[in-house]
């Protein structure tokens, strides 16, 4: 448990990065976490195939939220073909915390990602891996 | 730590084999029997006991093990029906729990009495399995749902009767406690209310049959439904209560083996009621054992068991009121009031707060307790529950709250 919250998820949840919105995001895309009501909501700014800006927001548990900070960081700069096959191992490595097999904090974990691929792919043609 | 019981709490606690053990290091607190609780030794020896001695299908068999078979799960039927002052086993139906006893009623009893227009009436605490075989229904049938409201104190708001309790209103289906809130609803006075205007009423008794003496003659309700898991039987295994006159006017709910009389190509009669309503084999040794559970419960005396929570209640309510930025959802005291408590912790996400607590190997759920119509009223996506059962001790709610004041300090 002290391992989970390392000082690290507790300052990026505390503090997030581009927390908020976008006013014109070339893609914007919100998921629901069914377990706990969670939700996150990523604005992205698309230019010339790289993504330029991100702001998430929404509500939850500081796992989801140190999830979604770290991940936003991440992702400005980044083509947006790389960060279509950014994977859950690539952001569960960056959290760098144990989550190991419990599949409701994986969940919490994942939110943010799951919404940045459903809104990049398109509702409907996401490949869901997120559901182990 | 004060003494609370009137039985011998630590010995009984011996008898749960699940709680002699160490989590995350520490000695296991659980606080979540609201959810599912814990199995005596004397229920588990009942289950192995069935599957190693004598399982075979019920009902059928000419040969010994069947025959002992049935006499068991017919005499666990017994056991049951006595456990809630039913009249007659004849008016307890197994189920797989009280979700599936509440679409029997919503199917069999829905189906052949609620039409275009009618009304269902329930409660804004309710949970989702006493929320969604109404709406089903209701796309079914054309009926209309209505929901009674609360009041300050997280109880029904009863003033609200007058003008939803009206000629109309074709079934009532309330909670008698609520799941988050721990609110006991007054489930007598409301099966009156429902009757003079011609409604039935049915009780979620899951949190209720486990935890208080519940005698559904004197509740005077149409129908009871509960779980099996929740008071120290197994899961797969719930019933639903229902009057027999009432059961015997319903059509089958799952059409298949053991609830039929004659089979025709093209069609069928059906058996007498409780059979009609149990299509194919049933969860015998599960049922075996809930019966099982109601001799433990029985024993220990169910009035005993109110008092103990109560007390456990009333000690908790007073130790979490000590920590900074909760705040509890429902009565903030013991009367007509059970042993669920759930709450917010100011800057602390609930998820966060009970992987902190399993840590301190104490086990509370996070989340909406299946209730998201209720946390919408209250405006939070989320809540922690703690709940109590006959083998929580003061202890525990000490160290969930020790637990507690250390998520605030890492968060704040």
């Amino acid at each position: 448990m002290d391992d989970m919250y390392r000082e690290q998820i507790l300052e990026h949840s505390k503090y997030p990065h581009n927390f908020g919105t976008l006013d014109a995001p070339s893609v914007s895309h919100e998921e629901h976490n069914p377990l706990c009501g969670d939700r996150v909501r990523m604005d992205i700014q698309i230019a010339d195939g790289v993504i330029t800006d991100v702001r998430f927001s929404g509500k939850g548990c500081a796992i989801s939220q140190a999830s979604a900070s770290l991940l936003t960081d991440e992702l400005i700069g980044m083509p947006v073909e790389q960060a279509k096959v950014y994977s859950k191992d690539d952001l569960l490595e960056l959290i760098g915390i144990p989550l190991g097999k419990n599949p409701v904090r994986l969940k919490c974990a994942l939110l943010s990602l799951k919404a940045l691929k459903v809104g990049l792919y398109g509702v409907g043609h996401i490949h869901d891996d997120d559901d182990d | 730590m004060p003494t609370l019981s009137t039985f011998d709490v630590v010995a009984l606690r011996r008898e749960f084999p699940i709680l002699q053990q160490q989590v995350n290091g520490k000695p296991l607190a659980f606080l979540d029997s609201a959810a599912s609780s814990q199995k005596p030794r004397q229920v588990i020896d009942c289950l192995e006991d069935y599957y190693r001695r004598y399982n075979a299908n019920v009902h059928r068999g000419v040969y010994k093990l069947s025959e002992e078979a049935t006499f068991a799960f017919e005499r666990a039927r017994g056991k049951i029906a006595r456990f809630i002052g039913a009249y007659s086993k004849r008016e307890v139906v197994f189920t797989r729990n009280t979700t599936e006893a509440i679409n029997l009623v919503a199917y069999a009893w829905g189906g052949a009495n609620v039409g275009p227009g009618d009304r269902i009436l329930l409660t804004l605490m309710e949970h989702h399995s006493n929320i969604v075989p109404w709406q089903m229904l209701a796309q079914r049938t054309g009926a209309k749902l209505d929901y009674i409201g609360l009041d300050g104190d997280g109880r029904l708001n009863l003033d609200e009767l007058d003008t939803k309790l009206t000629e109309g209103v074709k079934l009532l289906a309330v909670t008698h406690q609520s799941n988050v809130l721990g609110t006991v609803n007054p489930v007598a006075m409301l099966a009156e209310r429902a009757h003079a205007v011609g409604a039935k009423i049915l009780v979620d008794g899951a949190q209720s049959v486990p935890h208080m003496p519940v005698d559904v003659r004197a509740l005077g309700c149409d129908f009871m439904a509960f779980s099996g898991h929740k008071m120290c039987g197994p899961t797969g295994i719930g019933a639903l209560w229902a009057r027999r006159s009432l059961l015997e006017s319903m059509p089958p709910f799952l059409g298949g083996g053991s609830m039929i009389e004659v089979v025709d190509l093209d069609s069928s009669t059906y058996a007498e009621v409780p059979a009609r309503f149990e299509a194919g084999t049933p969860a015998i040794g599960e049922a075996i054992a809930l019966g099982e559970a109601c001799d433990f419960l029985a024993n220990v005396g169910m009035e005993a068991i109110h008092q103990h929570e109560q007390a456990l209640l009333g000690y908790a309510l007073d130790r979490l009121a000590s920590v900074e930025g909760l705040a509890i959802l429902g009565p903030q005291d013991t009367k007509d009031r059970g042993g669920a408590i759930s709450f917010t912790l100011d800057g602390v996400h609930p998820h966060d707060v009970a992987a902190i607590l399993d840590g301190e190997g104490v086990a509370v759920r996070a989340g909406h307790h299946c209730t998201q119509p209720l946390h919408r009223y209250y405006d939070v996506p989320s809540s922690t529950r703690a709940s109590f059962y006959i083998y929580n001790v003061a202890e525990e709610i000490d160290r969930l709250a020790v637990g507690l004041e250390k998520a605030r300090k890492l968060f704040n």
